[in-house]
């Protein structure tokens, strides 16, 4: 294994004495994830071998930042693609950029990544200008000048130093890769049979491991027979601390078997700690009392008086991640060190948990990232790399694979929380917006792990002495968690946003795709077409009197445009939403047809208009928003975990049907490049349109108004009856 | 345990393992083939989808001892080096966002393609009905499916 040390004394850089002049020492800010990861070397090495390797904290998750990010590299540094390597999520290796999550991947690192190529290559150049005599330089994939070339200069120049962050990168003008659907470097080895996942890692002497789970949230284990399958075929530990069991085996399928024995063999006691039966928003607005916070409140002495009122109520059920992998991570312990291989959204941050959790020293632990199957947002990667980490105690040094079986990633990953949103508004007799209220009740967005003490994994709270963590806090505005995109970027006169933040969850809740925004962009966006009905208005016409920013208005009536949407126009819903109020602007028209005899909303056919600003991958941005809005259709129409008083009811993936081929519909996304804007995240922008969309949709078509998600047929049906 | 012999894409292959072990496992741990993925365990999802004698099984619910013709998994199709069409066509459409299901989807569209050489959307989409996708690639994989039809015949 390679030390972090030993990794920079081979990296082939010159090593200069650098002393930190009082100015620097104050910390100018810099770009992106450069100002948490200040050193040049952090981000790019430069090889001999004609190779750029480019480090980056955020991992791949099938979203394609890969590629992006290598697209923006070999742009700044003048290098033909082919010459970029990435090494993603490594704490022996890359900046620590905490998690890939909220849609800040390219915004972020790729930000860090076009500071520190441009400041790199103004570097080789300067060192060339001094050894040609000229500075009258040009750059064709690494060569000066058709003569020196970046793979001699590498040892020249010293990237073991703080990025100045004043280094220009180029004009869009200048860009040959940047802008274009440059193919995913990781998808050839995905459909011919590579080592593409952590799922697919092997090594030496490799046992495989499962875990045996209570049977409901607040099981306690009172007995279970250790010492009957310890002496089951191939298995080589049993491990039983507090309420957490494993096993590992030879053998896949011997662990596998084990795990069912040993469940067989447990006794539990159960408890009924759930909400009343399928209503658990009741249960969550029943919790009322929670003390209010005015995360909004603007208001307007010249507004026109209120001339007519409307208040309404959505929910959203808890949802599930539902990767259709299973998530897996292999852990082995050398004397006292750490190693994981791990699907983690955030390499540092679980490093950090599992120092906790075992206490022993950060630095003891190597979390290393590979690939799982698609997670949006917080699913159980971080709780399975515990997992495995806690039976490969038990292995005398073997390492350990260790993958979920689907009924402990349904019952157990942590869940999209519950909503409940109480809108309120009222039209002047123009028939225009002059009041808004958005009040919502929401259970914590984000459990992840990377608190400074403690753990939120899950079998660190099932242990023997638990390892808790502190309560959380919300994720605080702009962005925002439960209230993300609460706050409408309408120009209403009077505004005010409340805020009830649940922390006790009767079911672990934490981060999926957007946050609070699905179903907060649900809520106003549909009560902006209740308010647009009352008030006799066309909804797109209605949205744009009230919406100043041009960019918003350019990709509403970009979307309008290509749905054909006109006053009058039938079946079709409209919504439009600026993700997290600081990320890429979308808009989705969708139509649908609804069987009125059963009740079942069929999304015909979507159109979303997007503007992320500068647009590094196109094809990377249709993939996202057209697999958004699926998703997000599929959410809406279909999706619930379901519960009785006491377990988890929801096991399997008959039990929580999702869309399926024959009810997906064509997505039409236009893209407003603005190449000359700086990058605005895509990965979440189009979940919250598409759920109002459709919503918008059924109403326009049928006159009957959904507030409660899913949309399921038995509820249209009696919606419609 | 048990010997067995398999015929796996073209190849014979011995293999000692209990009898009711699902293929799945035998593929993926004895003979380190990573295209069949563990999905559900269920015969739900369709991860674990692999040919035999040219039809589509899910291999997680399979016993080896009841596989009695060749076995053909997404490695017997083409490598990176010699793609098959089916595999050419979806790399060509970037069909997948995290491609956990890629396998299944391509080899159920491999046993749908030598039955019905030129399928019509609607076709693509009821054979591959079965198989589930989260990311939404949806549409992406009916396109692939559609290119590779038109290379191959």
């Amino acid at each position: 294994m390679t030390s972090r040390r030993d990794f920079l004394k081979t990296s082939g850089a010159l090593v200069i004495a650098f002393s930190l002049a009082p100015e620097v020492m104050a910390q100018a800010k810099l770009p992106g994830s450069l100002g948490n990861n200040r050193m040049l070397n952090a981000w790019l090495r430069i090889d001999a071998d004609g190779t750029v390797t480019i480090f980056t904290g955020k991992i791949e998750l099938g979203q394609g930042i890969g590629t992006a990010l290598a697209q923006i590299a070999a742009d700044e540094l003048d290098v033909d693609l082919k010459r970029i390597r990435m090494v993603h999520g490594d704490t022996a290796l890359t900046p620590n950029e905490g998690q890939t999550a909220g849609s800040l991947s390219v915004e972020n690192s790729g930000t860090a990544v076009r500071f520190a190529c441009a400041e790199a290559r103004e570097m080789l150049l300067s060192a060339a200008a001094a050894k040609l005599g000229t500075q009258d330089l040009k750059v064709a994939d690494g060569t000066i000048n058709g003569s020196l070339t970046y793979w001699t200069l590498a040892g020249e120049i010293d990237l073991k130093k703080e990025a100045s962050g004043t280094a220009k990168p180029k004009p869009a003008s200048e860009h040959k890769w940047v802008g274009k659907s440059i193919p995913r470097h990781d998808i050839p080895k995905k459909f011919t049979g590579g080592a593409a996942y952590v799922q697919d890692v092997r090594m030496p002497g490799m046992l495989f491991g499962r875990v045996v789970r209570p049977p409901s949230p607040d099981a306690k284990l009172v007995s279970a027979n250790e010492n009957e399958i310890k002496r089951l075929p191939g298995v080589v530990a049993v491990v039983r601390d507090g309420n957490f069991l494993a096993v590992a085996a030879e053998r896949e399928e011997q662990a596998i078997k084990a795990r069912a024995a040993l469940a067989k063999s447990a006794v539990w006691k159960e408890n009924a700690t759930l909400p009343p039966s399928g209503a658990a928003l009741q249960a969550l607005w029943a919790y009322r009392a929670a003390p209010g916070q005015v995360m909004e409140n603007k208001s307007s002495a010249t507004a026109a008086p209120a001339a007519k009122s409307l208040a309404a109520r959505y929910t959203r059920p808890f949802q599930a991640h539902g990767s259709i992998g299973p998530s897996c991570a292999v852990a082995q312990w050398t004397d006292g060190k750490l190693r994981v291989w791990t699907h983690s959204q955030g390499v540092y941050p679980l490093r950090g948990d599992l120092a906790n959790v075992f206490g022993i020293e950060p630095s003891a632990v190597r979390c290393t990232h590979a690939e799982g199957a698609g997670c949006y947002g917080h699913n159980g990667a971080d709780d399975v790399a515990l997992d495995a980490a806690l039976l490969a105690r038990a292995t005398g040094g073997r390492p350990v694979k260790l993958q979920w079986m689907r009924d402990d990633e349904f019952m157990w990953e942590p869940y999209g929380s519950a909503m409940v949103m109480k809108m309120d508004g009222a039209l002047d007799a123009q028939g225009n917006i002059v009041s808004w209220s958005h009040e919502l009740w929401s259970h914590p967005h984000s459990r992840r792990p990377g608190q400074s003490k403690g753990s939120h994994t899950l079998a660190a709270r099932h242990l023997e002495k638990p390892v808790g963590a502190a309560p959380v806090g919300d994720v605080p505005l702009p962005s925002g968690g439960a209230d993300r995109n609460s706050i409408p970027g309408y120009d209403f006169p009077n505004v005010k946003v409340t805020k009830h933040f649940i922390v006790d969850s009767p079911l672990r809740t934490s981060a999926l795709r957007t946050l609070g925004g699905y179903a907060n962009v649900f809520a106003l966006e549909s009560f902006i077409d209740e308010l647009a009905l009352a008030a006799g208005a066309d909804p797109v016409e209605f949205r744009l009197r009230h919406m100043k920013d041009p960019r918003a208005r350019a990709v509403i009536e970009a979307t309008a445009a290509r749905a054909g949407w006109k006053p009058g126009i039938r079946n079709w819903g409209f919504a439009y939403a600026r993700y997290k109020n600081l990320g890429c602007y979308c808009a989705v028209a969708a139509e649908v047809a609804v069987d009125r005899a059963n009740g079942q909303v069929r999304v015909v056919r979507a159109v979303s208009g997007v503007d992320v600003g500068q647009t590094v991958n196109p094809d990377g941005v249709i993939n996202q928003i057209e697999g958004g809005f699926i998703q997000s259709a599929s959410w809406t129409l279909k999706e619930a975990v379901s519960f009785d008083r006491t377990r988890v009811k929801t096991r399997s993936w008959a039990d929580y049907p999702i869309l399926r081929f024959d009810e997906v519909p064509p997505v039409d996304v236009v893209i407003r490049n603005q190449p000359n804007e700086r990058f605005l995240g895509v990965g979440e922008g189009s979940q919250g349109p598409a759920a109002a969309a459709i919503a918008n949709a059924i109403a326009n078509a049928t006159g009957k108004r959904m507030r409660d998600l899913p949309f399921t047929p038995a509820r249209v049906k009696a919606a419609l009856a | 345990m048990a010997n067995f012999t398999l015929r796996v894409n073209g190849t014979s292959r011995d293999v000692s393992v209990d009898a009711d072990t699902p293929l799945l496992y035998v593929l993926r741990n004895d003979l380190e083939l990573n295209g069949p993925k563990f999905g559900c365990g269920l015969a739900q999802c369709g991860a674990c989808t692999v040919l035999v004698d040219g039809k589509p099984v899910r291999s997680c619910v399979m016993p080896v001892s009841q596989v009695k013709g060749a076995v053909e998994t997404i490695e017997g199709l083409g490598n990176q080096e010699s793609l098959h069409p089916l595999q050419k066509a979806f790399i060509e459409q970037q069909a997948c966002q995290c491609g956990y299901c890629g396998n299944g989807m391509v080899m159920s569209a491999k046993a749908l393609l030598a039955r019905n050489p030129r399928p019509t959307n609607e076709e693509i989409r009821k054979a591959l009905n079965g198989h589930l996708c989260r990311c939404a690639s949806h549409n992406r994989i009916v396109r692939a499916v559609q290119q590779a039809a038109k290379e191959m015949s």
